[in-house]
């Protein structure tokens, strides 16, 4: 037993002293807090001054209708255009023109600038013009503007979440489908990355005939079974420093901007973020929406299925990419055997986008039942709610999968890890598994 | 006499050709024994056989009278042809794992490692990365793998590939020595003039077959030729002095004033008789029996037992 700690504790230590994985584990938050702060950061720059607007109004309809904006500063102006405009150009403003119409409404206008405008400067003026010949026009067909403005509805459908015990939550797709993506794709990556590191580990074993060495002291379940645990290790290792340096660059950057007007932005930018919607879109009941539904969901049930997901997962697939490692001679042949192997994983992305559609329907729920395929489809279940017993079931599939397919894997890679020069075939592989001892 | 390790009778075959064919070796206690033989004779198989790495086909494994099992592997060092050991590791925290794994207590590892390092002047590599080193250096580092663990049997596949000539004697030094403290060693290679004066006993394998086993010197009385290096200064026509019946020259050179010459004696002649009869005419400098190489006994004995 003191063995296997032993090789646990080598693959640990040699993983996690790897300047890759140092690198990797600082590399990732950064990236992560960069996704996150990168679009408010940029938009500041970009509007980092103010915008003078001359407005030249010769129809009279927009006088002291533009107002100023955040970074729109608008002056009225009046005289002719050639003179107004290089006056306005010399001092780096713009010139907004709007001409005498030949028809009764005016609804071209001509911006001059020596640089590009913002889309926001654009937006403004292109609103406030739409608003005001909008609403003379509705005039004079005799249509009270404050009618229109009755008229006008905003749909707010909430979701209703009711479950077991009749206990309701409100509930927003958008943010579900967010968090199910998230911890579906995390686990389908961890489980390749790791797991490819597991092959790679004692194909080089192999190889370079350390088990030979090795044998003589240590079982090979033994072997394997360290490197595969050591490794499962590291990779919590990577995710618990992911998580707590995330969380810390996300903090230190937003509390430097605490007396800036950007955490506000940020925040509105947060809450875009998580539900996914248009840019402009938000205010502040919608972002309250959304901190509620995030409160609706269940973390402690999500944190702790998705670690346990992503150690059962890992185990299943890692010890065949182990019996893999130990069957082949060269690392570049393990191709024909990934492929069966990686399937599974790959079909239960594929199958990710209808599972989140319907997350209760018969093909989700057996799709997250099926150990080859439960950590990947169950993570993304989860969020929208699934009852209990389904997540004790899959657990429960799930450690009966992995106990069996290591069993298996064991076989292949006791006889495998010692066979040399020796074309692998699938009938060959099926006779190691009844080797005796 | 008192067998370590007896190897019975053993075939194994690979698919489409036979590795063994009923190969016995049978090593005396604390011996060096040689398996020799050219690349693809089947060494490595039997090696690897009688380390349980692989299984006989037919044949048993017997160590120090009973049957192999696998507490036995714990006392035996391995070191294979193709070096076992992690390159990406620092050679200290290798060296004190894979004693670790074979029971040593990480004191005891340190300690004995510490002797060893400071015996073949290695104390400096201890934290170097096994990749930074060289072929040999990192064979060092594989050799005090394999025997720090003091296993009572020490097998080494090919050991001196590798190294330069003062390495090779001073790894045929510490060889010996750990021989002296009692190990049974067997080495195997398909240099046969590099363990020629190491080895005390000897198994030739030739095309998957033990063709000669045997005492290294009973082997060589037994394919000596009788033949004899003649130094001598006067006549060089020899051959007129010594007649034909009894003695045939083979080889007779001139150099510089002296002549050297090779001469097989016939018909159960002894040295002295040839002595007898050179020396009222020459003036004898040195005489000596030249002995076979292991190469030379060999090849002789391929080319009787033709089976290609």
């Amino acid at each position: 037993m003191d063995k296997i700690l032993l090789i646990i504790q080598r693959e640990y230590l040699t993983r996690v002293r790897k300047k890759s994985f140092i690198v990797m584990t600082l590399v990732g938050p950064v990236l992560m807090a960069a996704m996150i702060l990168a679009p408010v950061y940029l938009g500041e720059l970009a509007s980092g001054k103010a915008t003078k607007v001359a407005v030249l109004d010769e129809t009279g309809w927009f006088f002291e209708k533009f107002k100023d904006q955040d970074k729109i500063d608008f002056y009225y102006v009046q005289g002719d255009l050639a003179s107004e405009k290089s006056k306005a150009l010399a001092k780096d403003d713009f010139l907004l023109y709007i001409p005498l119409p030949e028809l009764n409404v005016p609804v071209n206008a001509e911006l001059f600038g020596t640089g590009q405008p913002g889309l926001n400067v654009r937006a403004y003026i292109k609103s406030v013009m739409k608003n005001i010949v909008e609403t003379k026009r509705l005039m004079a067909r005799g249509i009270d503007p404050e009618v229109i403005k009755d008229i006008k509805t905003e749909i707010n459908l909430v979701t209703i979440k009711v479950d077991e015990t009749g206990e309701e939550q409100k509930s927003n797709t958008e943010v579900e489908v967010g968090l199910a993506y998230l911890a579906g794709f995390m686990i389908y990556f961890f489980i390749f990355m790791f797991g490819a590191q597991v092959m790679k580990g004692v194909s080089e074993e192999k190889s370079n005939r350390i088990v030979e060495v090795i044998i003589s002291s240590v079982k090979p379940f033994q072997l394997m079974m360290g490197k595969i645990i050591g490794v499962a290790l590291v990779g919590l290792t990577q995710f618990m420093l992911w998580i707590v340096l995330t969380f810390i660059f996300v903090g230190a950057i937003q509390s430097g901007l605490l007396n800036s007007d950007m955490a506000s932005v940020f925040q509105s930018q947060q809450a875009q973020m998580t539900t996914g919607s248009p840019a402009g879109g938000m205010d502040a009941a919608a972002f309250s929406q959304v901190s509620d539904v995030l409160n609706g969901i269940n973390f402690k049930v999500m944190i702790f299925s998705f670690l346990f997901y992503f150690l059962g997962g890992y185990l299943l697939y890692s010890s065949l990419f182990a019996a893999i490692g130990g069957a082949v001679d060269q690392q570049a042949d393990t191709q024909q055997f990934m492929m069966p192997v990686s399937l599974p994983l790959i079909f239960a992305v594929i199958a990710s986008s209808v599972v989140i559609q319907q997350p209760d329907s018969a093909f989700s729920v057996w799709m997250s039942m099926i150990p080859l395929t439960s950590p990947i489809i169950m993570m993304m279940r989860i969020p929208f709610g699934v009852p209990y017993w389904q997540i004790a079931l899959s657990f429960g599939l799930l450690v009966a999968g992995f106990v069996f397919t290591t069993w298996i894997a064991a076989k292949i890679y006791r006889v495998g890890i010692l066979m040399y020069g020796k074309k692998v075939s699938y009938a060959e592989l099926w006779k190691w598994i009844w080797y005796k001892e | 006499m008192d067998f370590y390790l007896r190897a019975s009778e053993i075939t194994k075959t690979y698919t489409g050709h036979k590795a063994l064919d009923k190969v016995t070796i049978e090593v005396p206690k604390q011996s060096i024994y040689g398996l020799l033989g050219p690349n693809g004779a089947g060494k490595t198989t039997l090696i690897r056989i009688i380390n349980m790495i692989t299984r006989p086909d037919e044949g048993e494994v017997f160590i120090d009278g009973h049957p192999i099992s696998r507490n036995d592997i714990g006392n035996i060092g391995y070191m294979p042809e193709e070096r076992g050991i992690y390159k990406k590791m620092k050679v200290g925290e290798q060296a004190i794992y894979l004693a670790r794994l074979k029971g040593l207590s990480r004191a005891d590892a340190y300690k004995k490692l510490k002797f060893w390092f400071d015996r073949l002047e290695m104390g400096s590599w201890w934290n170097r990365k096994v990749e930074e080193l060289s072929k040999g250096m990192q064979q060092k580092v594989q050799f005090i793998v394999t025997v720090l663990h003091q296993p009572k049997l020490l097998i080494f596949d090919e050991p001196f590939s590798g190294f330069d000539p003062i390495n090779v004697n001073i790894l045929k030094d510490e060889i010996r020595y750990l021989n002296q403290q009692g190990a049974t060693i067997i080495f195997s290679t398909h240099n046969m003039a590099s363990v020629e004066e190491i080895c005390d006993h000897i198994t030739l394998i030739d095309n998957s077959r033990n063709v000669l086993s045997g005492e290294i010197h009973s082997i060589k009385e037994q394919f000596k030729t009788h033949i004899f290096n003649v130094a001598y200064r006067g006549t060089h026509d020899i051959a007129a002095i010594i007649g034909t019946d009894d003695f045939r020259v083979t080889e007779n050179k001139k150099q510089r004033d002296v002549n050297k010459a090779d001469i097989q004696l016939l018909n159960g002649k002894t040295p002295n008789d040839l002595l007898l009869k050179l020396l009222p005419h020459v003036e004898v400098v040195a005489m000596q029996e030249v002995l076979p190489s292991l190469n030379d006994i060999f090849i002789k004995v391929v080319n009787e037992n033709p089976v290609r």
